[in-house]
């Protein structure tokens, strides 16, 4: 089944008299992978919190929908609900990682409710019950798995504030992935990747969407992942949508290319008819 | 990399020395005093200036040296390979060999009656260490008033006992019980504070518990406290001299010994206990939850974590911990006034979770026996032992800045157990 997962339907947040997002309004399709670009200070992350409840939206509604038909209304959801019934999950523009933690305990706090429940609120673990000790079991399989998936395995017992930049990009989208969500929202995954990397990235991307069923939102600034991957690429700027479309149709939007250049709307037409 | 070229130790050296000569060549090098006539009149003591020096550059050097032996993390190579062999085997079997010479103490110091009763008040602190623990080193909330839990359950057992007359093992549980509970209400309030906040509100709570208790006469006593606690059973048996008394049932004959004895097994049993669960809970969803949190707050909320529930069950859990050993304190005092309950005590135990090595359970129970069995070794220096101790403190914090044990050890690993370095693992922030 297809049709949209999220719709995000005229959301404004305002910060004091500053206007961070302004009557925002976009849909992300199920199994789709959509981007949302724009120069910086555009309100990306600020359309990230609201959505992942780090933020209470001013006004406007996020709407959620799951496969099965069951809706949340995103705006009103608590934080961490929001990843718990809402199966929303997100990585951080600076990583946020456990960095005292090993890679694969990084992956089972990832999976807290599920083996909360499974412990039996913690006394059912506490007497070492064998259901808990299988739970526990399935658990280690999924963050194995996901280990695996990312290429990190051999560095499962390692601390992961030891971990090069690129694997700790990684290991946080594993553990977002732990999470089993509905849908990922990676906030600048590819930032500070070199291109063999941010290369692997994209891959991982594409099979995390083919292979889970994840929807995937992304904020990204580097333009060949953007244009790689996603099947609708959202533009904003000063707080709202200037464009959106296919990779294809926006990057060749001249106000897609005036907010970048950072020029007016008439001097991009004019630049774009010389072909320069 | 620590520089180990003698010229680096040398120029550290005398730099302070220097600081040594411009600090002491006023305070020691000249003194003055008032003369006869009232005219001030001063003298020059330039040998003893140098002495002072001299033991400045010297220690100085003898200190650079320890510091890159026992040094920080990256100063290993130093070490020679037999050398740290031993330090891993010692690693490997202290809490066991601590363990098994805790379990013989009554039996070697049988006739020592001071030793016997030091080594409960070592095990009472061991206990509120490894409860402290959960809540500071776990989940890095930093908590100044948890001797408010030690006081709720000192004065739950007190006073139900004293007024219902239930036994001690009745009451225990229902100690712990009313101490999570006070846990649960302080958490509440203090679960948006962190850091510094967090620790000026909880310090209050422990001062507010111990002026309730000072001023509420009619319930607590007051600053009299209450007297005439009943004593612990052994299991329905009264440690007594009569007739169905422990000695005469078992055939023995009478000794106050049996009581502290059996007192020392009590204590070394609920400390024992509280380390189990406390391994256990680490390895649990809710254990890693709490380190998670004092990892990155932000970062479990985005995880579907409920940082409420689980704050507040960090709090709760450290709280009955001090309730037990607060019920064991009374019992074993048979007498307890709100002056036990000072912020004294809250500090000491805090010193030792942080001492240890916060969140490490081998590092509070050494920290707990160097803080108060060091205390009393250092008894026959008479007024320099406060300024003995204060600088062993600050020796010991300057080797080993993140405390005794300066590892953790992870709880689950997939080929290998790595122990990281508390160099990566974070304080908590709240």
């Amino acid at each position: 089944m297809s049709g949209q997962i999220l719709a995000v339907d005229r959301l404004s947040m305002r910060f004091g008299g500053i206007v961070a997002v302004n009557e925002l309004s976009f849909e992300a399709e199920r199994r789709k992978i959509t981007a949302l670009i724009g120069p910086n200070g555009a309100g990306k992350t600020t359309v990230f919190n609201c959505i992942t409840g780090f933020y209470k939206p001013t006004s406007g509604a996020i709407h959620l929908t799951h496969e099965d038909g069951s809706a949340f209304a995103l705006e009103r959801l608590n934080d961490f609900r929001i990843s718990k019934q809402a199966k929303v999950a997100r990585t951080f523009q600076n990583i946020r990682l456990f960095p005292g933690m090993t890679a694969l305990e990084n992956l089972m706090v990832a999976q807290h409710n599920a083996l909360m429940r499974a412990s039996g609120l913690t006394f059912l673990g506490l007497i070492g019950a064998s259901s808990w000790r299988q739970a526990e079991q399935r658990a280690i399989d999924l963050a194995t798995v996901w280990l695996k998936r990312v290429g990190l395995i051999d560095r499962a017992d390692d601390a992961a504030g030891n971990l090069p930049y690129g694997d700790q990009r990684r290991l946080e989208i594993a553990r977002a992935m732990c999470t089993e969500p509905a849908l990922l929202c990676l906030d600048e995954p590819a930032a500070g990747l070199n291109a063999r990397e941010s290369g692997a990235l994209s891959e991982l991307l594409l099979s995390i969407r083919s292979e889970h069923g994840t929807s995937i939102l992304l904020i990204e600034h580097d333009m060949s992942v953007v244009m790689e991957i996603s099947d609708h690429v959202v533009v904003m700027d000063y707080g709202v949508k200037i464009a959106e479309g296919t990779p294809q149709q926006v990057r060749d939007d001249p106000k897609v290319i005036a907010a970048y250049l950072g020029a007016d709307e008439q001097e991009a037409r004019a630049m774009m008819e010389t072909g320069s | 990399m620590l520089d180990t070229k003698p010229a680096f130790i040398l120029k550290k050296a005398s730099l302070s020395a220097l600081v040594a000569l411009v600090l002491f060549s006023l305070m020691i090098g000249l003194r003055t005093e008032a003369g006869p006539e009232g005219k001030l009149i001063y003298w020059t003591r330039f040998g003893d200036l140098a002495t002072i020096v001299a033991i400045v550059f010297g220690g100085s050097i003898v200190i650079e040296l320890l510091r890159q032996w026992i040094g920080p993390v990256g100063a290993a190579a130093l070490v020679p390979a037999w050398l740290q062999k031993l330090m891993d085997f010692v690693g490997r079997w202290l809490g066991p060999a601590l363990l098994g010479f805790a379990i013989l103490v009554p039996v070697i110091f049988y006739d020592q009656r001071y030793i016997l009763d030091l080594a409960i008040l070592v095990l009472t602190y061991v206990m509120l260490g490894w409860g402290l623990n959960v809540v500071v080193g776990l989940a890095g909330l930093l908590d100044l008033g948890y001797v408010a839990f030690y006081a709720v359950g000192a004065y739950s057992y007190a006073l139900l006992a004293t007024t219902f007359g239930l036994s001690f093992w009745i009451c225990l549980p229902l100690a712990g019980i009313l101490a999570a509970f006070w846990g649960v209400l302080l958490g509440f309030p203090v679960l948006r504070l962190r850091g510094d906040y967090l620790a000026i509100v909880t310090l209050a709570f422990g001062e507010i518990i111990r002026l309730v208790l000072i001023n509420w006469q009619d319930f607590t006593g007051g600053p009299n406290g209450i007297s005439g606690i009943p004593r612990p059973s052994f299991f329905g048996i009264p440690l007594t001299a009569d007739e169905d008394g422990f000695a005469a049932r078992f055939g023995l004959e009478f000794s106050p010994t049996h009581r502290v004895v059996f007192l020392f097994y009590v204590i070394l049993a609920m400390a024992l206990l509280t380390n189990w669960v406390t391994i256990r809970l680490r390895r649990l969803p809710i254990g890693r939850a709490w380190e998670a949190l004092r990892e990155d707050e932000v970062a479990c909320r985005a995880l579907g974590i409920n940082i409420t529930a689980t704050k507040l069950t960090a709090f709760a859990t450290g709280a009955m911990f001090g309730g037990f050993a607060g019920a064991f304190f009374a019992t074993r005092q048979g007498f307890i006034s709100p002056e036990s309950f000072t912020f004294q005590e809250s500090a000491l135990v805090l010193a030792i979770v942080v001492l240890g090595g916060m969140g490490s359970q081998l590092g509070v129970a050494l920290a707990a026996v160097a803080m108060i069995g060091g205390f009393e070794l250092f008894r026959g220096l008479d007024q320099y032992r406060m300024l003995v101790f204060g600088f062993a403190m600050v020796l010991l914090m300057i080797w080993r800045p993140r405390g005794l044990v300066g590892h953790r050890a992870p709880t689950v690993f997939l080929k290998q157990s790595r122990a990281i370095s508390s160099d990566l693992v974070k304080e908590g922030h709240g």
